[in-house]
């Protein structure tokens, strides 16, 4: 039985793959083409560490099949930074602290510079609702919690 | 699993021609968040995989010239969020398809998916019953509808025949002072299966309740639609009385099991309890409707 | 350390591997990969306990792409009469619990191992393997575990000289208990129970493994220690430690779960017989099944007190679950509870209990927090008898310097009387209480640990620094390993980088655990620093041709100590650098120390919560920890840790259990239904760091990473009884169980 062949936008960059029907997204992105940011934790779609934007809406790569993405546009967390610019997201995850061991930092990074894009005013509550499907375990969230909402404050700001 | 194959058609008979050609080995495949993860836990091994992404009819939002939604069986929560006007009309069908896993899997997970998918503990479910949706489906010998509490007949098991696919929910019209709410019960705060879930439709003239349904979800082998429960708000201002009435037909209806996500007794009592709550939100919703 | 200028201690700095893991480029073990590579998979037991009959495997060596399978024929066999001790493991059980032997002792014990050219080919002819067993009684819990008709899982093992699943027992004594509760007015008993809860790290064990044709081995893994995984390797597969060179990953967390090897040893000889590298990487499932988690337990605790408020005796047995093989820490459970206290007479003992489900890992101050949930539980409870507000109850006999605990020590300078001074001074604890909330409070130790650790320390030719330490860094320490090497140095800490060692590029480094990393390896870092300015000194005297001894190094510099020593400017260490091959060649210098000195750590919670009364759900609405920190190096990271300890806290309190089904498998084992907190599950965790420092360390470093789990079970505890009037002796308090409690209160029991 013969591959998929597929035609996609991975981080900006026209991008093809072949991949088997049952592969998934995540699956590809770390085996195929070596974005091995987007990280498994789970596969069931419960911990949110294999986060990426699909046509900008936020989705777990674990439950994607990779064929799904014939046409559309991807973005992981390699996608985030601007060569050695950061985004500010990322910036701010440093200054505060805001991971300890890291393994979930790309989808954390991910889920909530999605979050920012549909709502760059979000109270706690609904920083803490968006990001709870991205478990984590080291920094029982007070830190990143407040890097998103500090950093949404600090980009409020450069837009006015 | 090494011997799958996938297509993404663009009509919906092309979609189920391909779906009925392949007989039982065939899945839909809408948001996957359900599929992808039977897949690998090895549940299911499907020989064909249909993305019905591509299909207008099942991915669409429309606004009937009545009034009425008709939603397809593939659009998303967040998709149906972005809706301008179904969230205003059908707040509990929204909140229920948006409580649903994470904000990742909300933006892929459907209400076809859910109602497919069999679950009693669906999130979607007990809202869809309690709005009185009345689902279309597809098959090699044509269309057929049906109320959506006659689709689901056990866990797992939906009244699908073979070579059918759901294509839409279509939404009645709403009297002015009507409004829904959806409240389920879990451990935690997010992403976890509804150890009970309470869909509460209801509609108000001068404070008294004209029309109701109820629908009861992870409790027993379906999602129920508690007619008695509805029966004790019609005719009530929802009173205290009203509502412990109609709190001890939820509790009545249940026949749940001990499992890891609750209790026979814990289950009994807590769907009166979101019963009450669930109304009480839906008429506060309707008044201000 | 008082004359340092502190310029870089206690700053929160950008972690140096920072921009690496925002940006997706570290490497984590799955995230490693080797041309020609090939997957491992594993079976595992379909039974909670059966003696294997038969193992057949040659269907499974004949299907296409299969390039080796491995069986517990290919791993060292230690005998079962002869302990082999390695740290606080013995490699009979090691040896046992990555690959069944005789038995399969717990469902999911791995029983073969198959590598071949895809991970779905691997999986595919793991079931082509035919097994036969002897399906064999079996048994889960502690209390049917101890029962005299249970299933026995170890014939071999015995207690009170017949076969028992009790497989070991520890004993600490103090005073006199009798003589202690015969004074007491008021005496309280109470039992409890804890259910396992996982280390729950987000990243699933994995690890890479290239065995070249000479024996030469490579591993790339997930671990707690690069050496623990070279020396347990090396005796599961019969290797010499020198041909294994092991790499430490970029680690996803571990909480104690990764002190322990499962997949390399197996990778290691899948590597050997196919001649290819093996990658292998655990399902979630396979996480939560066959590793970890920590004992569930079955405790007593007794405490007496004369009516003026004196604690006059306190005695304790803590049975704990080891899992299918031996060894669960009841040293933490036995040891801590009573440790942060001043009782005259204290009798305390630990049983270790065997049982048919995953043999038990380290967890965060291992035992801990379930000897303090017992003590602080009954302790509150004393408190409320004798009408004593619980923090003043605590003050009142709180360990401090010269106390002797129970478990061995003579306290030297700990700061545990101000974790309680702060927590009654704090707003929090005056806050107001709305209806169907409640405060609670609770105290706790941990023992901290030094031991080996080894640093170098490297002036780069432009006058940069490369620390190099053996501990992989699992939530911070690089960066607190670079403020103390720029403090020491005297230079900006972006002009230091921490990289982790492999096995065959630093010394020896015991494992990061036991909350030792910043104390040990600060301790080499501060040795080797020392050297490396000794020979700066000199490289200056020699360019100024004066005495060694007439030059201090300040603030990045070389000067002239005195007017006395002649007048030179100030040399920085660029000029050095500059000049080393003509002064002298390279410099560096590198320290391997055993570490002693690690002082306890101390901490008191103040928990708020929120009872929904017809729903049974608990809700945390404020949490303030206290923690005698000793020196916060990299005060973000501390306060990190104490975060994360409470999160971890509120989980096993509430939520988390490991749920068997009527077959004896794990019904949960998933992020699903095994429910760890959600950031919508947490308020913000204040975390408030008492500075006491550490005497016997050159930067006053205590161990902070596990004492911030240790108090929490109980916090929540006493909170939901000052909510409720109900006290919950069996975690964890989730909604049904609530529920039930507050419509027939005995059911709190």
């Amino acid at each position: 039985m013969a591959k998929l062949h597929v035609s996609t936008t991975i981080n900006g960059e026209p991008t093809e793959f072949l991949c088997e029907p049952y592969e998934t997204m995540l699956d590809v992105l770390r085996d195929g083409l070596g974005l091995t940011g987007s990280k498994e934790g789970c596969g069931s779609g419960d911990c949110g560490a294999c986060s990426i934007t699909l046509d900008n809406r936020l989705v777990c790569s674990c439950l994607m099949l990779a064929a799904e993405a014939e046409g559309h546009e991807i973005n992981t967390i390699e996608g985030m930074a601007k060569g050695e610019n950061l985004q500010p997201l990322q910036q701010k995850f440093l200054e505060m602290a805001a991971l300890q061991c890291g393994i979930c930092t790309p989808g954390m990074l991910v889920a909530a510079k999605s979050l920012l894009e549909h709502n760059p005013n979000p109270t706690e509550t609904e920083v803490r609702y968006w990001l709870a499907g991205n478990l984590c375990r080291c920094t029982g969230y007070d830190k990143i919690v407040r890097a998103v909402m500090d950093t949404a404050e600090e980009m409020r700001g450069a837009a006015q | 699993m090494t011997d799958i194959q996938y297509v993404a058609p663009n009509t919906l008979d092309e979609a189920v021609g391909a779906f009925a050609a392949a007989g039982d080995d065939a899945r839909v495949l809408a948001g996957g968040t359900d599929l992808l993860v039977q897949m690998r836990s090895g549940m299911v091994e499907p020989g064909l995989i249909v993305d019905i992404k591509q299909v207008a009819e099942l991915t669409s939002v429309e606004e009937t010239a009545d009034g009425g939604f008709i939603v397809g069986a593939a659009v998303s929560g967040a998709v149906l969020e972005e809706h301008p006007r179904f969230g205003q009309v059908w707040p509990g069908v929204l909140e229920a398809l948006n409580l649903i896993g994470s904000t990742q899997v909300q933006g892929r997970a459907s209400a076809g998916g859910n109602l497919c998918n069999g679950s009693p503990a669906a999130d979607s479910v007990p809202a869809m019953y309690a709005a009185g949706a009345i689902v279309t489906v597809q098959g090699p010998n044509g269309s057929r509808q049906m109320p959506v509490e006659e689709f689901p007949v056990g866990p797992g098991k939906t009244n699908l025949a073979p070579g059918e696919m759901l294509v839409s929910f279509t939404l009645p019209p709403r009297p002015p002072a009507s409004s829904d709410a959806y409240l389920r019960m879990i451990p935690r705060t997010e992403m976890d299966i509804a150890v009970v879930g309470v869909g509460v439709s209801l509609t108000l003239e001068d404070g008294v309740c004209t029309a109701a349904r109820v629908g009861l979800g992870a409790v027993a082998p379906t999602v129920l639609l508690v007619d008695a429960a509805a029966e004790a708000l019609i005719g009530s201002t929802l009173d205290d009385a009203a509502l412990d009435a109609a709190a001890a037909a939820c509790s009545a209806a249940c026949n749940p099991i001990d499992d890891k996500r609750g209790t026979i007794a814990y289950r009994t009592k807590v769907a009166g309890v979101l019963l009450k709550r669930t109304a009480t939100i839906a008429a506060d919703r309707a008044k201000g409707a | 350390m008082n004359e340092m200028s502190n310029k870089w201690i206690g700053q929160s700095t950008i972690r140096p591997d920072g921009a690496e893991k925002v940006t997706g480029r570290a490497e984590f073990a799955a995230d490693t990969n080797m041309p020609g590579m090939i997957w491992g998979s594993v079976l595992r037991s379909p039974h909670a306990h059966a003696r294997i009959v038969s193992i057949d495997t040659s269907k499974a060596e004949a299907h296409p792409g299969v390039k080796a399978v491995v069986t517990a024929q290919d791993i060292v066999d230690f005998p079962v009469d002869t302990p082999v001790p390695l740290g606080i493991q013995d490699m009979r059980w090691m040896c046992r619990n990555i690959m069944a032997r005789e038995k399969v002792l717990f469902h999911g014990h791995p029983l073969a191992a198959v590598a071949a050219t895809s991970e779905a080919i691997a999986a595919e002819a793991c079931k082509l393997i035919e097994m036969e067993y002897e399906v064999l009684p079996w048994v889960i819990e502690i209390e049917d575990a101890i029962k005299p008709d249970a299933p026995i899982l170890h014939e071999y093992l015995e207690h009170d000289g017949k076969p028992s699943n009790i497989t070991g027992t520890l004993e600490h004594k103090l005073g006199d208990v009798e003589e202690g509760f015969a004074q007491a007015d008021v005496i309280i008993e109470r039992s409890f129970t804890t259910r396992p809860v996982h280390q729950g790290y987000i990243e699933p064990h994995a690890c890479l493994v290239s065995v070249a044709a000479d024996g030469k081995t490579t591993i790339w893994s997930s671990s707690q220690g690069q050496f623990m995984v070279r020396a347990m390797t090396a005796m599961l597969t019969d290797m010499p430690q020198s041909d294994i060179r092991a790499i430490p990953a970029e680690i996803g967390g571990g909480f104690g779960g990764k002190t322990i090897v499962y997949l390399e040893p197996v990778a290691t000889m899948l590597s050997k017989k196919s001649g290819r590298p093996v990658k292998m990487v655990m399902s979630r499932e396979d996480v939560m099944r066959a590793s970890g988690p920590t004992s569930g337990s079955m405790s007593t605790v007794k405490i007496g007190a004369t009516k003026d408020g004196q604690i006059v005796a306190a005695e304790g047995t803590f049975y704990l679950q080891a899992g299918a093989l031996p060894g669960s820490p009841i040293r933490g459970a036995a040891g801590c509870g009573f440790a942060p206290y001043n009782i005259p007479n204290v009798h305390s003992v630990g049983i270790d209990v065997v049982s048919n489900r995953s043999k038990v890992a380290a967890y965060r101050a291992p035992g801990a927090p379930i000897g303090a949930f017992a003590v602080e539980s009954v302790l509150d409870e004393v408190a409320e008898a004798l009408n004593i507000d619980p923090l003043e109850l605590r003050l009142r006999h709180a360990a401090r310097e010269g106390t002797k605990a129970a478990h061995g020590p003579t306290y030297p300078l700990i700061g545990f009387v101000e974790t309680i001074e702060a927590a009654i001074e704090h707003p929090h604890y005056k806050a107001p209480l709305g209806k169907h909330q409640g405060r609670g409070v609770a105290s706790g130790f941990w023992f901290n640990a030094g031991g080996e650790s080894s640093a170098q320390v490297n002036i780069t030719e432009d006058g940069n620094v490369v620390v190099t330490t053996g501990h992989p860094d699992i939530g911070g320490s690089r960066a607190a390993i670079a403020n103390v090497a720029a403090e020491l140095l005297g230079i900006d800490y972006r002009r230091v980088s921490v990289l982790i060692g492999d096995t065959a590029t630093v010394g020896y480094s015991n494992l990061t655990g036991g909350s030792r990393v910043l104390f040990a390896s600060a301790m080499a870092v501060t040795d080797s620093a020392g050297q490396v300015i000794t020979t700066l000194c000199e490289r200056a005297a020699k360019i100024w041709d004066i005495d060694p001894d007439a030059v201090t190094w300040e603030d990045g510099e070389a000067r002239p100590a005195g007017d006395n020593a002649g007048q030179f400017e100030p040399l920085s260490l660029a000029d050095i650098a500059a000049q080393a091959t003509q002064t002298g060649g390279p410099i560096g210098h590198g320290a391997q120390l055993n570490t002693t000195g690690a002082q306890g750590g101390f901490a008191t919670h103040i928990c708020d919560v929120e009872v929904d009364m017809d729903l049974g759900i608990v809700k945390v609405l404020r949490y303030t920890s206290f923690q005698d920190v000793g020196r916060a190096v990299h005060p973000a990271y501390v306060e990190g840790q104490m975060q994360g300890g409470v999160a971890q806290g509120i989980g096993w309190a509430l939520n988390e259990e490991y749920i068997f089904d009527k077959d004896g498998h794990v019904d949960n084992p998933g992020f699903l239904d095994y429910r760890m907190p959600v950031c919508s599950d947490l308020p913000m965790l204040d975390a408030v760091m008492i500075e006491v420092p550490n005497p016997a360390h050159p930067q006053g470093v205590r161990g902070v990473g596990e004492v911030p789990l240790v108090p929490a079970l109980a916090a929540i505890a006493n909170a939901v009884h000052n909510a409720l009037g109900l006290r919950f002796s069996s975690l964890p308090m989730s909604p049904p169980k609530v529920l039930a409690a507050l419509e027939m209160p005995e059911a709190a029991e």
